[in-house]
């Protein structure tokens, strides 16, 4: 996964609010087989609507998306944080996720910012000519007119964006610990620890 | 020093904690995993990509069923019958590739021994009593038919799960559902998880892990439990368990992945040391009395809409919440239904038999026992019975099931998912009803437009013979 301790650039002025995950990418993009790609299925329905902002070429490779509260509710699928990395959005502004979404987004190495709707309303206008300034060290979005909002992270997960370490990553790094548990397991409950398939 | 009692879940999980971080959060050691075509290319992909090997190849096994069709797959020749969607051969040929690739063994889609995941688990042995195991879908909840702890993985995880064979996971609370009494003729096991749920609601088991306790489960065969257990998810649980006993041993005893010698010796005693300690307390506990279970039928669009067959379409306004009886609205108009009609009034044009809840060879035993010597009412324009697994297949045809289902105007279709998520080309037409066996009979499951009613494999075969909602025990009568 790649680090993410900056992000600058312009912003989708998106702003909606419920956005569920049917949204952010329809069901039948599901029975793909990568992660690639499904940034042509991103917003799928809302890019037929007249003057929306993902179709607009001043916001086409935008890395920060802004979007209204409850961003990510509904099905749980994982396809929608792939489908925004796959249209380069690495940060999404709001003034609240769904859980679920915001876990997916994380695994995936995607900043989910936090704010008030006061400071959402004044990116949505900045967003519109100019470029947002989101730094993860400071945990602050700056914008070209002194704007300066902070926000709230878990320690754990800035530690794991900053660094680039995916879940997996870190549970391999525990590799040892998990060795000792599969050695007593093996005189404990050698029944679970092997199969036919074992190969001591 | 006394040990505290402790609950079957507490009793598998504490023996699976690798480590334990500051928040409460365990990382838990994964003793099986499942792995099939359609929540696993992108987690292949990702250790691709990373460089990363799958750590325990022999605790994993891969099989496709989701897009398989349920026509014949090889043709005359042995050559492989192209699969007309080009996504779901997609998936199935990556799968193909991905499994042997990382060393994982591959049951091909025309092997004998090819199934739905959750049936060829237990069929094989290769899920266990006290063992954690885990599948890209949810209804790995039905292996706890064996007594072990069992649920559904997103692909992040089951990417987690190849490369370390843990998960991080939270300890859920418990939730006992005991279900004591004498069970009436002609109530089935998936009768009696219908019922519950109707009981508990879609939310009930939310946050919990279901144990079924008391004599009816008891004395309910082990593929009565899988099919109850299968349907733990239904009810809001991520899992449900039903301790292992004598009946769990002789099932799994034999079996091709099952323990042996003195493995096997060690395992019996410590399965029959799992079970839930007296005075052990559960977090919420239901007591159903069996005497109140009929053959029970679903109306509407949540598996918790139940009725017993012999009731009525109900109102929304039988109902005291606001939201439920907008829901409820929602669910006749797109069910077709007025309130009021008997069930048993209620005519059905396609019947689906099969999917992991109910496609082992006890269901199609029930289903073949109602159709034999009858017919195929003429407005039941579709009809499938679709086994769980091609080992399931060969049993029911040694007994002659086929020939009787046949006979009676169904079809006897190739082993897989077939209708119940309709991934594949069998679909239910929109507008048209469907009696099904499947678990969920939610807004377009079976295909657009659909409209299923869940029910026992020997109602749906009642279904299939009068062409509506049938009390089966009317027509053995
Ligand atoms: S039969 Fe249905 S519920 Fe079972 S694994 Fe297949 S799709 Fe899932």
């Amino acid at each position: 996964m790649e680090p993410i301790n900056h992000v600058a650039g312009r912003a989708i002025p998106f702003g909606r609010k419920n956005v569920d995950t049917d949204v952010i990418i329809p069901a039948h993009w599901l029975k793909t087989i990568t992660r690639e790609g499904l940034g042509k299925g991103a917003f799928e329905a809302v890019r037929t609507e007249p003057g929306n902002v993902f179709t607009d070429p001043e916001y086409a490779g935008a890395p920060i998306l802004i979007a209204g509260d409850n961003f990510g509710c509904g099905s749980s699928r994982e396809h929608a944080a792939w489908a925004l990395l796959d249209m380069g959005v690495t940060c999404v502004i709001a003034p609240s996720f769904s859980d679920i979404f915001s876990g997916n987004a994380f695994k995936n190495g995607i900043l989910t910012v936090a704010l008030p709707q006061e400071a959402i309303d004044r990116l949505m206008e900045v967003a519109k000519t100019d470029t947002i300034d989101v730094d993860l060290t400071t945990q602050s979005v700056t914008t070209p007119f002194q704007d300066r909002f902070t926000f709230d992270i878990d320690p754990f997960r800035k530690h794991c964006l900053e660094n680039g370490l995916d879940e997996v990553g870190l549970t391999m790094a525990q590799g040892e610990t998990i060795s000792a548990y599969e050695a007593r397991a093996k005189s404990n409950l050698p029944f679970l620890a092997r199969t036919p398939a074992t190969v001591d | 020093m006394t040990k505290t009692p402790r609950t079957l879940y507490q009793k598998i999980w504490d023996a699976h904690v690798v480590d334990t971080r500051d928040d409460g959060t365990c990382l838990i050691y994964i003793d099986r995993h499942i792995v099939h075509e359609v929540t696993s290319p992108q987690a292949f992909e990702s250790l691709r990509a990373a460089g990363r090997p799958v750590r325990r190849p022999d605790l994993t096994i891969a099989v496709p069923d989701h897009n398989l069709p349920t026509t014949p797959r090889r043709d005359a020749a042995g050559n492989r019958v192209p699969i007309a969607d080009p996504q779901s051969a997609q998936q199935l040929e990556m799968l193909e590739k991905n499994a042997p690739e990382f060393g994982i063994r591959y049951i091909g889609d025309a092997d004998p021994e090819q199934g739905i995941v959750h049936v060829i688990g237990p069929e094989q042995g290769f899920s266990l009593p006290g063992a954690t195991i885990v599948c890209g879908d949810s209804h790995t909840a039905c292996n706890g038919g064996l007594g072990a702890l069992a649920f559904g993985i997103g692909t992040s995880e089951v990417e987690h799960v190849l490369a370390t064979q843990t998960l991080l996971l939270k300890q859920s609370k418990t939730f006992e559902v005991r279900v004591e009494g004498k069970l009436g003729a002609g109530v089935s096991p998936k009768d009696v998880i219908l019922h519950v749920i109707g009981v508990i609601g879609t939310a009930g088991g939310t946050g919990y892990v279901i144990e079924y306790t008391g004599n009816v489960f008891r004395e309910m065969s082990v593929e009565g439990r899988l099919t109850v257990c299968n349907m733990s998810i239904e009810g809001g649980a991520r899992a449900g368990l039903v301790a292992p006993d004598e009946t769990t041993f002789a099932y799994v005893k034999g079996r091709p992945y099952a323990p042996v010698g003195e493995d096997w010796d060690k395992a019996v005693a410590w399965w029959k040391s799992l079970a839930t300690d007296e005075g052990a307390t559960y977090d919420k506990s239901v007591f159903i009395r069996a005497e109140d279970i009929q053959p029970t039928v679903t109306w509407g669009t949540s598996p918790e809409d139940t009725s017993a067959i012999g009731g009525v379409v109900p109102a929304p306004e039988d109902f005291d919440d606001a939201s439920k009886r907008d829901a409820v609205r929602h669910s006749l108009d797109y069910m077709g239904l007025t309130p009021g009609t008997k069930l048993t009034d209620v005519e059905v044009q396609n019947v689906f038999i099969g999917s992991c809840t109910n496609s082992r060879i006890e269901d199609i035993r029930a289903a073949a026992e109602v159709l034999k010597g009858r017919k195929k009412a003429d407005n039941v324009k579709w009809a499938i019975v679709v086994p769980g697994s091609g080992l399931v297949k060969a049993q029911a045809e040694a007994e002659g099931l086929d020939k009787i289902i046949i006979e009676a105007g169904l079809e006897w279709r190739e082993p897989g998912c077939s209708a119940c998520l309709a991934m594949n080309p069998d679909k239910v037409p929109a507008g048209e009803r469907c009696a099904s066996t499947s678990n969920r009979n939610f807004t377009g499951r079976q295909g657009p437009g659909s409209r299923t009613h869940l029910m026992s494999p020997a109602m749906a075969a009642a279904a299939a013979v009068t062409g509506k909602l049938t009390d089966v025990r009317e027509l053995a009568g």
